[in-house]
């Protein structure tokens, strides 16, 4: 598949990053930085093109014409939507990705109907990456709360602790506990190496768990693996930008709600346009500020300001502080690694949470949601089958009897309205969605094949 | 300076047309005061236009500075005008008590030094209200035209308590059109205020001068006994509904009445505010009232606690019963009441709603930050966040009201007179009510003053109808520096 990325930032460079690892594809990134985009060459097999990204001649040399997919990915969203457009007119560009920050574009769905501009798909990691902190405040617990058929089900992972029922236990029990309801482990990870489950799997403490429920159960099988939590009451935030800012508007009505800016103006700003957050005009990593605040008794201490290492920093303050959980915004992946493990609780990287909306779009077969995990080590994906017995190789067999390459898993099918978690001998219809979670990202070209329907895509 | 003088000639000869209704109405009842309305309105013709002839040629534009003293000659100087018909008109009537019964004409205080009003000439008495009606669109358009202009008070306040969708529709963009639009608005409300009084039974006479009074919030009656006289419900009825509408904010008016909706209304948190304290005060009233058997029935008691609210809150100050009888919590909340309830941009006196609330919310940030030392709170009114400029302003404001009552007081008392009467008389004044307690109370008038009594009382309502900054920053250093 034939990929132009236009836009080498944070989000450009962790896409290009992915796309490029998959064999079949061809990456051209369009950036105006010459310096960025050499040293991207010199790290992937991708081309390069200096210029301006809505330029026709700019994308003209970056082999728009021949581009099944253009995912614009400047930091301007009025460049995104222009080059959309210009791909569109010029080289009827089959699909076009744009990244559109601010809800002024965002709020009004018309402009991205089929009669007006030109964009396919619009994504906004700001809302994506609030999105995802607001399910793990929801789901106190938690690591990673990822939405598969419209959130009516929910790829929950959480690490194992005493006091888990589940804990210490092989997963055949599970049935035991819950009779009549249901939940799917596709994938264990224990000390960092997929230990494939089934039914004689035995849960250790540390592990880390991904289970698959239909939305209304998965706080049951939570408490499954680790002692349930009270739900968060108190939350602070650090860093009044654009997620601090969505993440405590969407949480304020039901939370009670800090909110720690550096920036005295920002922080004016802020406080006018919330209604219920008590806003703080303060550095996130001062002690004192943090003990006058009654960080002790915070529930999630969330640090999402533009810095990572400032982030690192205040989450690690506010953890020896007291409180109850600290999470933090970590772009680079080597760092988030380094944290999790140790006094950080849940490192957000806002790149894997971005990649996985771009990589629905890119996948054969009609895949409608992505997720990448484990920092792109794994994925999980909602795929929609077409045909009949005879033109696919998924409808009208049961789960057991299909070829998945190793490591990968279906955990759920989703029939109409109707969640119905796998088993061995459920039966695969048209039209039917697929979870897959594949703990391996490299047989993904394997499944895309499964997958797609007759003549592939 | 010779510049206001030209500005304030016009506006005496302008004042002078006024004259026009008594005259119309003394040549229709036959009452003899034809003459002397129309000395005063030569004489106002005369003086105005002569020195505004004489002061022609340093006519231009206004300064902000300028408006500061044009504002505060025009209530003094008007009130000085119209105290010519009334000493021509009633023999032996002071030159002291002359001026304070214009005063509280112009200013919509409504508190009288004259007796036996029944049997004034009605031409007289058409007058007296006139003074009133002609103030009370004075007042509005100086809140929401002029002032802003100054820098003080209403448009600033008016502009930070528009929320919603109806913050960007500014009344019009321009002075003279807002100016305009208000006096449309104020003339048709008039119109229906009179015919109501008068379908509900009162004489041509009565309705016009009520109606001119009730909408002014002024208080002037052509009874000694006020409203009482009737003994009328709906009429009562009838008058609660007007003081309300002049409590009210008139741009709300003015934006209901071209939008023919009501719309406007559900978007004012002050006029909300006014709303629930009246009420909450009405019912309170009526309870204790009723508990403590002033009354025969409930429905009494509401009847007449309905009415003295509204009227005394609204700084109107009719009045139908002797509240001073009643239990001695009642006189002094509705005195309270006076101080704050009225809106911005209304016809009534005192502190005014809006500042209230910002008060209100601003002592509970100040509560907030003791609790979080480090938090940003801005401070919301109907959803609008007020700019700090303005709540200081507004400090600073309420200060000032408070040392004015304090230092009236303390005059009022250094000339004898004992501290309930002393006290309620300047607070009434200030928020230009009317009836106070004790010697000046409901029953009474403030006829019984001694002359420096009267003046301190007339000095009073200029300076709490004008807002106070537009008065006080008159007697600063450096308003006259160059």
């Amino acid at each position: 598949m034939k990929i132009v990325i236009l836009g080498a930032g944070q989000v450009g460079r962790t896409a290009a990053y992915h796309l490029s690892r998959e064999e079949s594809n061809e990456v051209t990134v369009v950036d105006t930085n010459e310096e960025v985009l050499r040293d991207l060459q010199d790290r992937l097999d991708i081309r390069t093109v200096a210029g301006n990204a809505a330029y026709p001649s700019v994308l003209e040399a970056a082999g728009t014409a021949s581009a099944d997919i253009v995912v614009a990915l400047t930091s301007s969203d009025e460049v995104n939507m222009m080059a959309c457009e210009v791909a569109y007119t010029l080289y009827r560009t089959r699909t076009k990705i744009a990244r559109i920050r601010s809800a002024e574009y965002t709020k009004h769905p018309k402009l991205f109907s089929d009669e007006a501009l030109s964009v396919d798909v619009w994504i906004s990691p700001e809302q994506l990456v609030t999105e995802y902190v607001a399910q793990l405040i929801k789901y106190p617990g938690a690591l990673q709360v990822l939405d598969f058929a419209d959130g009516r089900v929910r790829l929950v992972g959480i690490r194992a602790r005493k006091g888990g029922l589940l804990v210490g236990q092989a997963l055949r029990t599970l049935k035991e506990h819950h009779p009549s309801t249901e939940a799917r482990v596709v994938a264990i990870y224990r000390a960092g190496r997929s230990v494939p489950p089934d039914g004689n799997t035995v849960i250790e403490e540390n592990d880390e768990v991904f289970f698959l429920a239909a939305r209304e159960d998965i706080r049951k099988f939570m408490s499954e693996i680790r002692k349930e939590e009270s739900p968060a009451r108190r939350v602070v935030i650090a860093g009044g930008g654009n997620i601090g800012l969505s993440l405590a508007r969407r949480l304020e009505e039901q939370h009670h709600v800090k909110l720690i800016e550096r920036d005295p103006k920002r922080a004016r700003r802020i406080s006018e346009l919330l209604l219920n957050t008590i806003v703080l005009n303060g550095d996130a990593a001062d002690e004192e500020l943090l003990i006058e605040e009654n960080i002790d008794s915070c529930d999630v201490f969330a640090s999402l300001t533009n810095s990572e290492e400032a982030n690192i920093l205040s989450a690690m303050l506010a953890k020896r502080l007291g409180a109850k959980k600290v999470m933090a915004l970590i772009n680079k992946p080597s760092y988030a690694d380094l944290m999790e493990s140790g006094s950080i609780d849940i490192a957000i990287s806002p790149q894997t949470i971005t990649i996985g909306s771009l990589l629905a779009h890119v996948r054969r077969g009609d895949v409608v949601r992505v997720h990448s995990l484990r920092r792109g080590a794994a994925e999980a994906l909602e795929a929609v089958v077409h045909g009949t017995d005879r033109t696919s190789r998924v409808v009208g067999r049961r789960v057991g009897d299909i070829p998945l390459p190793e490591g990968a898993a279906i955990g759920a099918v989703v029939r109409g309205e109707a969640v119905m978690i796998a088993h061995h001998d459920t039966m695969i219809n048209n039209d039917d969605h697929v979870i897959v979670f594949l703990s391996d990202r490299r047989h993904v070209e394997q499944v895309e094949r499964l997958f797609s329907g007759p003549g592939g895509r | 300076m010779l510049a206001v003088a030209h500005v304030l000639g016009t506006m005496t000869a302008c004042f002078g047309l006024l004259y026009l209704l008594p005259i119309a109405w003394s040549l229709a009842a036959r009452d003899g005061l034809v003459g002397v309305f129309f000395a005063a309105m030569s004489i106002n013709a005369v003086v105005g236009l002569g020195l505004a002839a004489a002061t022609r040629r340093f006519r231009r534009e206004l300064k902000p500075r300028d408006g500061f003293i044009l504002v505060t000659l025009s209530w003094t100087l008007m009130s000085l005008s119209a105290v010519v018909p009334l000493m021509l008109a009633i023999p032996g009537l002071s030159f002291t008590d002359a001026y304070f019964e214009a005063a509280s004409g112009l200013t919509t205080t409504g508190a009288t030094v004259l007796n036996d009003l029944q049997h004034l000439p009605p031409s007289l008495n058409l007058w007296r209200h006139t003074m009133h009606w002609i103030g009370g669109i004075g007042i509005i358009v100086l809140a929401l035209a002029v002032l802003p202009l100054l820098g003080v008070g209403g448009m600033q306040l008016y502009k930070a308590s528009m929320p919603g969708p109806v913050k960007d529709e500014k009344l019009t963009p321009r002075i003279t059109e807002t100016a305009k639009a208000l006096w449309f608005t104020y003339l048709v409300l008039t119109a229906v205020s009179i015919l109501l009084l008068r379908m509900a039974g009162m004489s041509w006479l009565d309705a016009v001068c009520h109606a001119f009074s009730a909408i002014s919030l002024g208080g002037f009656s052509t009874q000694d006994t006020s409203v009482a006289a009737y003994n009328s419900v709906t009429i009562e009825l009838i008058l609660i509904v007007i003081m309300l509408v002049g409590a009210c904010n008139f741009s709300r008016h003015f934006l209901a009445m071209r939008s023919l909706s009501l719309r406007p209304y559900a978007h004012d948190s002050e006029g909300k505010a006014v709303m629930v304290l009246l009420s909450t005060s009405v019912l309170f009233a009526t309870v204790l009232l009723w508990l403590q058997g002033a009354y025969p029935d409930f429905g009494t008691s509401l009847r007449h606690a309905a009415f003295s609210v509204v009227s005394i809150a609204t700084t109107a100050g009719f009045v139908t019963e002797n509240y001073e009888l009643w239990p001695a919590f009642l006189p002094v909340w509705l005195i309270f009441l006076s101080c704050i309830t009225c809106s911005t941009g209304s016809t009534g006196g005192g502190i005014k709603m809006f500042r209230t609330l910002l008060l209100v919310r601003h002592a509970r940030r100040e509560l907030k930050l003791l609790v979080h030392p480090s938090a940003v709170v801005p401070i919301r009114i109907g959803g609008q966040v007020v700019p700090d400029r303005i709540v200081y302003s507004v400090l600073a404001f309420i200060f000032l009201y408070f040392i004015t009552i304090l230092v009236l007081t303390f005059a009022m008392l250094a000339t004898g007179l004992d501290l309930v009467s002393s006290f309620s008389a300047i607070v009434s004044s200030v928020n230009n009510m009317g009836p106070a307690l004790g010697a000046v109370g409901p029953a009474t008038n403030f006829s019984s003053l001694s002359d420096a009594q009267t003046w301190i009382c007339s000095v009073a309502m200029l300076v709490g109808r004008l807002e106070i900054f537009a008065v006080v920053v008159l007697f600063t250093a450096t308003f006259w520096r160059k």
